[in-house]
């Protein structure tokens, strides 16, 4: 095109533009600087036709940019009477409005305060943008001496700035971590984000793929004959690469184990290699299993909607599970699904009584841990095998990849799963090499692009936001030579792929179980001599 | 709702250009589409890959990886990007009147 880059392409950020800020605070004081809401920023609107098909309230074609945000007319009761209600029903939102010393720990973890230098992306006030409104409303100090103790009245700036702000959070809970109270800034935004909501304040990138997973059961709306038609054509890559023939179970019923992964991993590039690498090693186990065209989406977008949407949306997983009457349910390289199914779902949609606690066919593991979800990861899955020499690896096919691990947010802080898949990759690969201390682990920080903020007219952000784990993957490439970035989420995989191009354009970014299964020596294998991708297995990296 | 003129046809789109109401594109919106994307005239090898996306759309109600694409239309994906210099996704499923990917993509 003849106009050049456009705000939603990376190529019309440079480096030198996006790293002009400082992090000295502005002399205004917060309250009284407007949300500066520039195109790079913010989300499209979520549209008046998925909010129908969901049922949510205030559907209209509306733009951010807009003077007019076309609330209802009694937006402010409706904002009131929603916080009133959830400090009622969340005893931790009324515990994290209340306790904040403001100490400042939290201040700079953020990536995206770290990627932008904007005091509002400082966890400490992102949170009181919302706290303050709380203790104006909702404290006796605060009815009494207002802006005195910290409040500030309720108006439609306040409610364009949470906006801004609860979309410019990823939920990674990075803050959390180093709160001496423990206080879930993650929660904080999704009160928030469930309060816009009560106005019909929705983005797009959220609530279409939660309008299509509540009709088809995925977020992409893959209907039951498309996953077929995907999944026939993974089987038929993965003949052309290893010579086998796998067969994809689909709907069996009296399976032991349903298989749930999220959708991307049947669209996106490279998560339909990650798919491919759970077929393969399941023919290769001899897995009772089955795929789902109604469970075809472990990934649940009402995370970043509201409670009441992660359980409409959730509620498949058990269903199915039952209607095919399998023993226990293995879910797939996603994270933010786990926050959902670790966290939630047994008490949302459970008990699931007609589950048994996941049992290892292969090496006999319980797994203890899960005896209330009755679902697990497939990294401990894969992880219990390779320690039991379960799987027979070549880890040279993978010797022209170094490799490097992105603990994903939710997979590592909200289930604590950080051996497993290092132990995995160092199974798989001779290569690998770990991040700087603090940018792993439990202290990983987030792609930017998590929660439902993946979305390109979001780029700016996005790349702030990915600058400090961008940072990381490129000291590594430059201390290692890595050139490969594996993640266990397909988030991850789709945003990460961005953030690399941008900040570490010599690193790539892939899915565990496709490394996993180009180390799999298969029973009647020919000789590998294509991976995955179908490209040569001794080409070398560019 | 932005609106985007095809000869004497008037279509919704959304902000990123893309045609709100499938039913209604025809070979005259994939010419004004294209137009738009960089592309001046529709050859035989456009068409391809639009007619490929515009029959796996009807059938499935999506748009196909972009490897399926590859795989059966016989272009590699640089050929793609030739064709369509806003890729595949932003410019030929564009071109086709599919609505765009959302989710973890």
């Amino acid at each position: 095109m003849a106009e050049g880059p456009k705000f939603d392409q990376i190529a019309y950020y440079t480096h030198d533009d996006l790293l002009k800020f400082d992090y000295r605070p502005p002399a205004t004081g917060w309250m009284d600087i407007p949300a500066n809401l520039r195109p790079g920023t913010w989300i499209y609107p979520g549209k008046p036709k998925h909010l129908e098909y969901l049922d949510l309230p205030n559907p209209r074609a509306w733009s951010p940019a807009d003077e007019d945000w076309k609330l209802p007319e009694n937006w402010k009761e409706i904002v009131s009477n929603g916080i009133r209600e959830r400090l009622d029903k969340y005893r931790s939102f009324r515990v994290f409005m209340d306790i904040c010393v403001r100490c400042g720990a939290c201040a700079d973890k953020c990536h995206f305060y770290i990627g932008g230098g904007d005091p509002k992306n400082m966890p400490v006030l992102r949170a009181e943008l919302l706290r303050s409104v709380y203790r104006n409303d909702f404290t006796t100090a605060g009815k009494t001496l207002g802006r005195l103790a910290g409040g500030r009245p309720l108006t439609v700036g306040v409610i364009k700035e949470w906006f801004h702000y609860f979309f410019q959070c990823t939920e990674c809970r990075r803050c959390s971590v180093f709160c001496p109270y423990g206080i879930d800034t993650a929660e904080i935004t999704m009160m928030g984000r469930e309060l816009l909501g009560l106005l019909g304040i929705y983005v797009n990138w959220i609530i279409e793929p939660a309008a299509n997973c509540f009709r088809t059961g995925n977020h992409l709306g893959i209907q039951p004959h498309g996953l077929k038609d995907t999944l026939s054509f993974f089987a038929d890559d993965i003949e052309e690469a290893t010579g086998v023939r796998i067969d994809v179970p689909m709907n069996k019923k009296g399976a032991e184990i349903l298989f749930v992964t999220p959708s991307g991993d049947f669209l996106a590039d490279p998560g339909i290699y990650t798919c491919m690498g759970y077929l393969i090693l399941f023919h290769e186990l001899g897995l009772n299993y089955t795929w789902s065209t109604y469970a075809s989406e472990g990934g649940n977008f009402g995370l970043f909607t509201s409670h009441e949407m992660i359980k409409r949306l959730n509620a498949k997983i058990y269903a199915e599970a039952k209607r095919l009457n399998v023993k226990w349910v293995l879910g797939g390289e996603c994270g933010h699904m786990w926050r959902v199914l670790h966290q939630y779902m047994d008490t949302m949609n459970g008990p699931a009584d007609h589950l048994q606690v996941p049992v290892s066919p292969i090496t006999g593991t319980r797994f203890e841990h899960a005896r209330s979800t009755k679902m697990i990861h497939i990294m401990e899955f894969t992880a219990d095998l390779i320690k039991h020499g379960k799987l027979k690896l070549d880890p040279s096919r993978n010797d022209r990849l170094r490799v490097t691990f992105h603990d994903s947010c939710n997979t590592a802080r909200a289930m604590g799963i950080l051996e497993e898949p290092r132990y995995v990759l160092k199974n798989v690969c001779n290569s690998f090499f770990d991040m700087p201390e603090n940018t792993i682990r439990e202290k990983t920080f987030c792609c930017g692009g998590g929660a439902g903020l993946g979305t390109d007219e979001n780029m700016e952000m996005r790349l702030r936001g990915g600058l400090p784990r961008g940072n990381a993957v490129q000291y590594v490439h430059e201390r290692h030579g890595v050139n490969r970035l594996a993640a266990m989420c397909a988030i991850d995989r789709a945003t990460l792929s961005t953030v690399c191009e941008y900040w570490a354009p010599k690193v790539k970014v892939m899915g565990i179980h496709e490394l996993v299964a180009n180390a799999l020596v298969m029973k009647g294998e020919k000789k590998r001599e294509l991976n995955l991708r179908l490209q040569p297995v001794d080409e070398t990296e560019e | 709702m932005a609106e985007f003129k095809a000869g004497d046809m008037v279509l919704d789109v959304d902000e990123d250009g893309f045609i709100q109401e499938p039913d209604k594109w025809n070979e005259k919106v994939a010419a004004a589409l294209a137009s738009g994307e960089g592309v001046d005239s529709l050859t035989e090898n456009h068409w391809k890959v639009v007619n490929y996306l515009r029959d796996y759309y009807l059938k499935f109600g999506v748009a196909p990886m972009i490897r399926k694409l590859c795989k059966d239309t016989g272009f590699k994906l640089n050929e793609i990007y030739e064709l369509f210099p806003s890729g595949p996704a932003k410019g030929a499923c564009k071109v086709a009147g599919l609505p765009k990917p959302t989710g973890c993509v």
